[in-house]
């Protein structure tokens, strides 16, 4: 990797982070003349309380007063305070990260692992009946709503057998400490878990198939098989390692997705992450914890692919050496 | 060749309606040797019928809780066929009739606006060289770095929910994909030596774009279309569970809300959860289906690889 690669593409994402953060501006101040209005429609407000929730927003001064003064915040990480709790949204997004990023990075590490496995061997015995049954499975749970997953594995895990609890992500009448409140938590965190690795695995699943189908095709494999490499070895050494080059792409694209994609997820199970938090501030409605929540998900996004391109340069010499 | 013999010099239009009717009967004999193909046609022929013809399948008015005060609260399907009650009394089979209709209208309608303004964006950064499709592309880009369901839900819950608003977000934030995948069809068609013959002649850029890159490209835009509709249905589903969809017209998704907030889970009325849920799965499954099968035809590529 040339250092003019490695710099092009960090300035080419904090181009991106900038466009985000004046979208982020725009989208609430501009797209409706009047959030205030729409967001307690029907609700009755005097003129003072009016004023004062503008204020707050600030929502007062030209538009140009306005983004600046926005910039000046957010260069102070200061994203305002919440509407529900009036703790800061930093201190607040900090708090609901960490069961997120848990939940997220140990569901897309088994979705991807899963997924792939699943991947290898429908493409490797293309047509046989266990292809057909792994890709009609990957299929329909590609089409199902991840949320509607996460219900019906309540149902029968929860509601009608039992084995685990109902949502939250420990539980609150014992006070267990170290080990055993680990422990607990981690027991939470089975069916969100299981929901998000089975919703997601379908997609690892059909593009490692269709990209190591194509890796099938080329030549190399042929001269592989023609020295008299033993099939499994054609797999590992050759074929499985080139196939794998467009799905590490998308790992690290949907790892930065996955993070606000579990929004309905987290709500079923009412697990107190960013995605939990996301749909607390649209119910609410609490405006500048949306807005932080926003910014926080894009940059995610944002970072994640730059992830994604540099590891893509790593590990394809064609993409190194150019 | 039979179809020109006819013994008078046929017009230009009319050999390219013969050439175009040829190819369609070409695709569609490709398109049958998929069986999967035909199982997603089939389900989606049935399950768009069944939502034209949705005020001969079910009554309207049982949509309403103030009409519907007779029918018993949570009942069964084994107290009250085909599909039971829900919290309200009102008849779960009515409900998702009448869901479907807007499942599909928004999956549809928001489609059509995300392949309107892929195709342009993709077809005009493709044909043009220097500023304006480096422009365009960045713009692509930095949509498709905004993560989507974070901005529909902020644009919804902004703009106000109503079906019309939640076709517009999904449709604003779907376009990117297809812009890229269209911008690098364009690119190699636009290299083609029938299209530098015509620039010689003197053709415009318009009649470039419109006569020869865009017929070029829209089997893809075809394909991409069916791909993009179970995704479009998929994000009115989880914007209508999160309560953002219409409030006066129910669909599929809003069903699932409905049914989750008012604790079917807990009463375990398996007939309110289940039957959007199934709904949703088959028909993106069949688009998918569709879609897949679509691009196998379409694209040499795929093509060759089938055989």
């Amino acid at each position: 990797m040339s250092p003019r690669y490695v710099s092009g593409k960090v300035l080419g994402s904090l181009g991106t982070l900038a466009f985000v953060i004046v979208f982020n501006f725009f989208l609430f101040r501009v797209v409706e003349g009047n959030p205030v209005a729409t967001l307690f429609r029907g609700r009755n407000l005097t003129d003072a309380q009016r004023a004062a929730m503008r204020h707050q927003f600030g929502l007062d001064g030209s538009k140009l007063d306005q983004f600046w003064h926005y910039l000046v915040q957010l260069a102070h990480l200061n994203l305002g305070r919440s509407y529900e709790t009036n703790a800061t949204v930093l201190s607040e997004i900090g708090a609901a990260a960490w069961p997120t990023i848990w939940l997220v990075g140990i569901s897309t590490l088994l979705s991807t692992v899963i997924g792939v496995a699943i991947g290898i061997v429908a493409a490797w015995r293309r047509g046989s009946v266990r292809d057909h049954a792994l890709t009609s499975f990957t299929m329909t749970t590609y089409a199902m709503p991840d949320f509607w997953l996460g219900m019906l594995l309540l149902i029968v895990f929860s509601v009608l057998l039992g084995w685990f609890p109902i949502g939250g992500i420990s539980d609150p009448t014992s006070n267990t400490t170290g080990i055993a409140l680990l422990a607990d938590q981690a027991y939470h965190m089975v069916l969100p878990c299981l929901t998000l690795t089975v919703a997601y695995l379908g997609e690892y699943a059909i593009v490692m198939r269709s990209s190591l189908l194509d890796t099938m095709r080329e030549d190399y494999l042929t001269l592989a098989r023609a020295k008299g490499l033993r099939d499994v070895l054609v797999r590992r050494r050759h074929a499985v390692p080139n196939a794998l080059l467009p799905v590490v792409t998308l790992i690290a694209i949907n790892f930065g997705f996955v993070l606000s994609g579990a929004i309905a997820v987290e709500s079923i199970f009412s697990w107190p992450g960013l995605g939990h938090a996301t749909y607390a501030a649209i119910r609410a409605p609490d405006l500048p914890m949306l807005q932080g929540l926003f910014l926080v998900f894009s940059a995610s996004v944002i970072f994640f692919n730059l992830l994604a391109d540099l590891a893509y340069a790593y590990l394809d010499p064609r993409v190194r050496t150019s | 060749m039979t179809a020109l013999a006819g013994g008078k010099t046929p017009s230009a239009r009319r050999i390219t309606w013969i050439r175009r009717r040829r190819a369609f009967a070409g695709a569609w004999r490709d398109y049958r040797a998929s069986t999967p193909g035909l199982i997603g046609l089939g389900v989606l022929v049935v399950i768009v019928i069944g939502s034209l013809a949705a005020p001969l399948l079910a009554n309207h008015d049982n949509l309403d809780p103030s009409k519907t005060l007779t029918t018993p609260l949570w009942a069964s399907p084994s107290q009250l066929s085909p599909l039971g009650t829900d919290n309200l009394g009102r008849p779960i089979w009515d409900q998702l009739v009448y869901g479907s209709r807007v499942s599909l209208l928004v999956g549809l309608a928001a489609t059509v606006i995300a392949m309107v303004i892929g195709s342009v964006v993709g077809v005009v950064a493709g044909f043009y060289d220097g500023w304006p499709s480096a422009v365009l592309m960045r713009v692509t880009e930095w949509f498709l770095v905004i993560p989507f369901l974070p901005l529909a839900i902020v644009l919804a819950s902004i703009l106000g929910p109503n079906v019309r608003n939640v076709i517009i977000v999904i449709g604003i934030t779907s376009w990117p994909g297809t812009a890229r995948v269209i911008r690098a069809q364009v690119l190699t068609v636009k290299q083609r030596l029938y299209v530098e013959r015509s620039r010689a002649l003197g053709a415009a850029d318009r009649h470039l774009m419109l006569r020869h890159i865009v017929p070029n490209v829209s089997p893809l835009i075809l394909a991409n279309t069916t791909l993009t509709v179970p995704i479009a249905i998929l994000s009115e589903t989880t914007l209508s569970f999160l309560g953002l969809g219409d409030p006066l017209r129910a669909s599929w998704g809003r069903m699932l809300d409905e049914a989750f907030s008012n604790g079917a889970i807990g009463k375990n009325a398996w007939w309110y959860y289940l039957p959007p849920g199934i709904g949703i799965v088959l028909v993106v499954l069949a688009f998918t289906l569709v879609g897949h099968a679509l691009e196998e035809v379409l694209d040499p590529r795929l093509r060759e690889r089938r055989s």
